[in-house]
């Protein structure tokens, strides 16, 4: 089973609960990271031996002398990633690139060829010996954050866990949408605010879309009266869990600890949350 | 004169970029304003926005099999690197396009459709700080960046035809495609973050890709307090890397309730400690911009 952890609007406790869901449930999940703009579970999990592999992409390169500066490649190329200026002839942009390879493809003289580049990176951790941490990171000013995600969630397991959980990135668009698609089971983590609502509502529109299954986790709450909590029960969403809104676990974050470091009796929570997302996905416990 | 376009950037979500923005907006005069998180936008919350022009955003194209006419070569699955293609017992179909076209373009059987989609949907509005630019890019759609810049375009225009001195950008979390989108060729960047781990790790990526693309940044801390120490090592950082620091800001429930009401903080809370503090941080930010 996988189960995307996504939000629509930033900082409202993704990562806070992904990390906790995998650490109560260690023996049986593993958990990647696939907000590889900014990576942050590694940060809250750490030690244990990584390796690390590097995502490359194929840019093209131009052998000024076979390109008649036909145009051919910069017509096809959705990105703006070539253009024939003048007397330079034909330049390309590898920031814009989006990898696709048609470019070469299209070229009626051979002129271009691939180029290899640095895309990001994924690094493998087991901490403790029992829990699995992957974590995708994109290179900075590379535009292929879904390139990196694929790589992320592709790479192979080092430990076997019926569970895979993704710490996805925020928004709605494509980088959300490529790390939720391959997910079977989306849970938003909101918070009780109009904006975290609004954010929401602009995620569960994105989840409907692609057919996911869905569900809500409240952070920062105030009980079963807030904002969220109304506003999830209007709408019929079934809300798994409530993170109450408290100094001290605000304080634990910043000091780099978990949600289970800051109230222990989290961790039963998280098993038994876990067992009903598995019941709902896939009608049986987890064996 | 071209206008200055400050941005306003984070890295990590949730730092209070939207309601800084919002209330910045309230004491920026000749200012037009960008919100440019276009996949998950908020200002229009805070500003009570009248939309006076509206277009739609053709953000690409989708492609997609007709069945009819597919012979289960196969060819599109091998040369699509996104993984869009699958194929369950022959038959072949395309999700999550990238709209790449590299399909289209060699299907030897002509069978993939390219049809333009409309991905979202840009605005032009009279708000309670001013004209502002924003859109609404449709969930789950390609091209957050394209509708960034277009947004970012705009809103130059407005300003150009206002007269006005400066574009206050309200930009996304990350360092992806919109956030790119929004800081390239931009006069500055005020970067807002937060002293935990998230925040500083983000900082100092976003960072980096202010320096890649040469802008100019300056670092706000806010909520402070919640870590002094780890303040102190953000703006060390900051400072390393060549950034100015603004003044910081406490951890404050005004930011939440603003948001409740609905309310810029200086509109919510005239007159207060925080109110004075941010307009400080502001005039100190366009001070530092134009010189």
């Amino acid at each position: 089973m996988k189960i995307a952890v996504a939000s629509g609007k930033g900082g409202t406790g993704k990562t806070t609960f992904s990390v906790a869901l995998a650490l109560a449930n260690r023996d049986r999940a593993r958990l990647v990271d696939c907000d590889v703009e900014e990576p942050n579970a590694h940060l809250f999990l750490r030690g244990g031996e990584s390796t690390t592999t590097q995502v490359w992409a194929s840019v093209p390169e131009v052998d000024a002398s076979l390109c008649d500066s036909c145009g051919k490649c910069t017509s096809f190329c959705r990105y703006n990633a070539l253009a024939v200026a003048g007397t330079a002839g034909l330049l390309v942009f590898p920031e814009l690139c989006h990898d696709c390879g048609g470019c070469i493809l299209v070229c009626p003289n051979k002129a271009l060829s691939e180029r290899k580049v640095l895309r990001g990176t994924i690094e493998s951790r087991v901490i403790d010996g029992t829990l699995e941490l992957v974590t995708g990171r994109l290179e900075v000013g590379s535009p292929s954050a879904p390139t990196v995600i694929r790589a992320a969630i592709e790479n192979p397991s080092a430990l076997q866990r019926r569970v895979t959980i993704f710490d996805a990135p925020p928004g709605t668009a494509c980088s959300f949408a490529s790390c939720v698609h391959q997910a079977d089971h989306c849970v938003l983590v909101t918070d009780p605010t109009p904006f975290g609502l609004h954010d929401l509502d602009l995620a569960i529109e994105a989840i409907q879309g692609m057919a996911k299954p869905f569900s809500v986790v409240i952070n920062r709450s105030n009980g079963d009266d807030d904002l969220a909590s109304r506003h999830c029960r209007r709408r019929g969403i079934p809300v798994l869990m409530r993170i109450p809104e408290r100094r001290e676990i605000a304080e634990c974050y910043s000091k780099g600890g978990s949600l289970l470091d800051a109230d222990p009796s989290m961790g039963e929570r998280l098993r038994a949350l876990l067992d009903d997302l598995h019941f709902h996905v896939s009608g049986g416990p987890i064996l | 004169m071209s206008p200055k376009e400050i941005v306003v950037l984070s890295g990590k979500g949730g730092t209070g970029k939207t309601s800084l923005t919002a209330a910045f907006a309230t004491f920026a005069h000749k200012t037009v304003l960008a919100d440019c998180d276009v996949d998950a936008a908020n200002l229009h919350l805070l500003l009570t926005p009248r939309v006076t022009e509206t277009g739609t955003f053709m953000g690409g194209h989708e492609a997609s099999i007709r069945e009819a006419d597919c012979t289960s070569c196969g060819l599109c699955a091998e040369l699509c690197r996104f993984g869009s293609v699958s194929e369950i017992d022959g038959w072949f179909g395309i999700t999550n396009c990238e709209g790449c076209g590299v399909c289209v373009e060699f299907c030897p059987a002509k069978a993939i459709d390219w049809k333009p989609s409309v991905t979202g949907t840009w605005m032009v509005s009279d708000s309670i700080a001013g004209t502002m630019v924003h859109a609404r890019l449709r969930p789950g759609a390609e091209n957050s960046g394209k509708l960034a810049s277009l947004v970012r375009k705009l809103a130059r225009d407005q300003a150009q035809a206002q007269g006005a001195d400066i574009v206050l950008i309200d930009g996304p979390p990350g360092i992806g495609c919109p956030a790119i989108a929004s800081l390239t060729g931009a006069s500055a960047a005020l970067v807002v973050t937060e002293p935990t781990p998230s925040g500083l790790h983000d900082l100092d990526r976003i960072l980096d890709l202010a320096s890649h693309f040469s802008v100019p940044a300056r670092v706000l801390v806010n909520k402070w307090d919640l870590n002094p120490e780890l303040t102190e090592r953000i703006e060390t950082l900051a400072r390393g890397k060549g950034c100015s620091v603004a003044q910081r800001l406490p951890y404050a429930k005004e930011f939440t309730q603003s948001q409740m009401a609905a309310l810029p903080i200086p509109l919510r809370f005239p007159g207060s400690e925080l109110a004075g503090r941010i307009e400080e941080i502001w005039k100190e930010t366009q001070s530092w911009t134009m010189s």
